[in-house]
């Protein structure tokens, strides 16, 4: 499990923070992205997978949340 | 010599990785790159943030050096403590000319070196007795200071001393805030997690501190974060801000105080510049206190012009208009400097090694004065810094992390560049070698070279130190006929 932060990037996507290490990524995809039902899998567009427990979708933006890593490139 | 192409770029960094054995080779292999316009990610093409191999010349610095040195010791009114032995204090005291305004030693305390002074003893038996007594001493010798921050130096991890128990105690004790930062040197790669944790512990220990209080507060107010203030860049900023109406309500943290630090969260927009040293804090900022934050760049009048009008978009019709009377009323400056020094300058190239934000932002002023930067790098820098650097620098340009000593020498000989912009520990090797040298981290106890007062001394530096007529008599002493 790690801290993760969910924030919208210039282009109005989602963006990837990991704080611990540093890490700033796009994010390809998220499983759900709806109002009532947020998070799911999200794909990074390093490759990476990580996991959120669905949620209802946080009000404002940057968001920290807790994730689990499925699949890291790095 | 003219541009190299992409072939011969790739061949100089093979060549000048011949020398080292092959395990040693393959791991600095990852850290050069030929620069490609087309790459999206930087990750693809150059590694960064890793440690240092063994035995090679580095140029990085701690994490005590990242949170004492930049973030923490440029807040004038605050008592950083040097916590540990007395050489880590004293050698790095008033090295970065970070200037402020106030009586050293009364309220301000900017160059003045604290320490506790570790002895045997110390290690042996624990250091928080001393401490403690080190802040009540304070407290009684520097009355008007308004907090303490512990900066711990690498024997505070290594025996387990609990600063944070001692802060807490002194901090009723005093009524001041007492910080305990955990920067033993030994932590991370570079002086960069220095940053982190200091970011971290500013979040932790001042932020919230008036979170209750009233403010006045405007519309206008913003910040400017992570400029330190060198020779007095930070001023020369805040002036242009306020010229287009803005209200600066805190300064970090060159000539920067504990209040302001504390007001922060009061801001209506962040303004960013060292990206890689505060962008912690802004993110924090940005999620708790839903203060947006902009990365500006204020090297070159084309980039402040960007930048001003970015930040302007930030507000109402009269901060843009306002923004446009600034830019008008500078443009003929600007174009009165670009007209002296460009002939003079034109062409030249420059190689570039420095740390934080100045590899990608100061691209823009040398292009403004016709110059042409060949290759650049960061000591300490991630992988959103070079992402950020790609688009900045023209294709087949050399990209460089965590350059050793051999490799940025040898580069040199080989691109030969007419200026070269790096620290002191690089300046006499380069200058012996008959190359125009200016130092880029402390200006060359020049300055300030941010905003528009900035680029003309910039320009006027760059002339004198190039156009210096010595550079040709000087023959490295390696080369001397015995």
């Amino acid at each position: 499990m790690a801290n993760i932060m969910i924030q919208r990037d210039s282009k109005g996507g989602y963006q990837f923070y990991l704080p611990k290490r540093d890490l700033e990524d796009g994010i390809d995809s998220m499983e759900f992205d709806t109002p009532e039902k947020w998070g799911g899998e999200i794909k990074l567009s390093s490759g990476g997978t990580y996991y959120i427990e669905p949620q209802p979708a946080p009000a404002r933006l940057p968001y920290s949340v807790r994730a689990k890593r499925i699949d890291a490139a790095e | 010599m003219t541009a190299m192409t992409r072939e011969e770029t790739q061949a100089l960094i093979q060549e000048v990785l011949e020398v080292y054995p092959e395990k040693a080779r393959k791991d600095r292999e990852k850290h050069l790159a030929v620069n490609d316009q087309s790459v999206e990610q930087s990750k693809k093409c150059i590694t960064s943030n890793r440690k240092s191999l063994p035995g090679v010349m580095t140029i990085r610095g701690c994490a005590y050096a990242g949170s004492k040195g930049v973030v923490w010791g440029p807040i004038k009114d605050m008592i950083h403590i040097s916590h540990g032995p007395v050489g880590c204090g004293q050698y790095s005291r008033a090295g970065r000319r970070n200037y402020y305004v106030g009586t050293t030693g009364v309220n301000a305390f900017g160059t003045m070196n604290f320490t506790s002074d570790f002895q045997e003893k110390d290690i042996v038996f624990g250091g928080d007795k001393k401490l403690a007594k080190l802040i009540t001493e304070i407290e009684g010798l520097f009355p008007l200071h308004k907090g303490i921050s512990i900066q711990s130096e690498c024997p505070i991890g290594l025996i387990g001393d609990d600063i944070e128990a001692v802060s807490k105690k002194a901090a009723k004790e005093i009524n001041k805030p007492v910080v305990p930062v955990r920067c033993e040197s030994f932590r991370g790669v570079s002086q960069s997690l220095g940053h982190h944790i200091a970011n971290d512990a500013i979040r932790d220990w001042v932020l919230g501190n008036r979170d209750e209080s009233k403010f006045e507060s405007t519309p206008y107010d913003v910040t400017i974060i992570g400029d330190y203030n060198i020779g007095g860049d930070a001023w020369a900023t805040r002036t242009i801000l306020e010229e287009m109406g803005l209200r600066v309500i805190a300064q970090w943290s060159g000539d920067g105080t504990l209040a302001e630090m504390e007001n922060t969260p009061k801001a209506k927009l962040n303004l960013l510049h060292c990206y890689r040293s505060m962008n912690y804090i802004s993110r924090h900022m940005e999620e708790k206190y839903g203060i947006p934050y902009m990365e500006y760049n204020f090297f070159g009048p084309t980039k402040i012009e960007n930048s001003l009008r970015e930040i302007a978009a930030f507000f109402d019709d009269t901060i843009k208009a306002n923004t446009e009377k600034v830019i008008a009323k500078y443009k003929p400056m600007m174009q009165a400097v670009i007209d002296k020094y460009k002939p003079r300058l034109e062409g030249k190239r420059v190689m570039l090694y420095v740390g934080g934000l100045r590899p990608r932002h100061v691209i823009g002023a040398y292009e403004d004065l016709g110059m042409e930067v060949v290759g650049t790098g960061y000591e300490f820098g991630h992988n959103d810094d070079y992402d950020r650097t790609i688009k900045e620098m023209g294709n087949a340009t050399l990209l460089y992390d965590d350059v050793t000593g051999l490799e940025f020498e040898e580069f040199v000989k080989r691109v030969k560049p007419d200026l070269v912009g790096s620290g002191i520990k690089e300046k006499f090797i380069f200058q012996k070698m008959g190359i125009p040298f200016r130092q880029m981290h402390s200006w060359d106890y020049s300055g300030p070279y941010h905003s528009y007062d900035g680029f003309a001394i910039f320009a006027r530096d760059m002339d004198m130190t190039l156009n210096n007529p010595c550079w040709s008599q000087l023959t490295p002493p390696w080369k001397k006929a015995a």
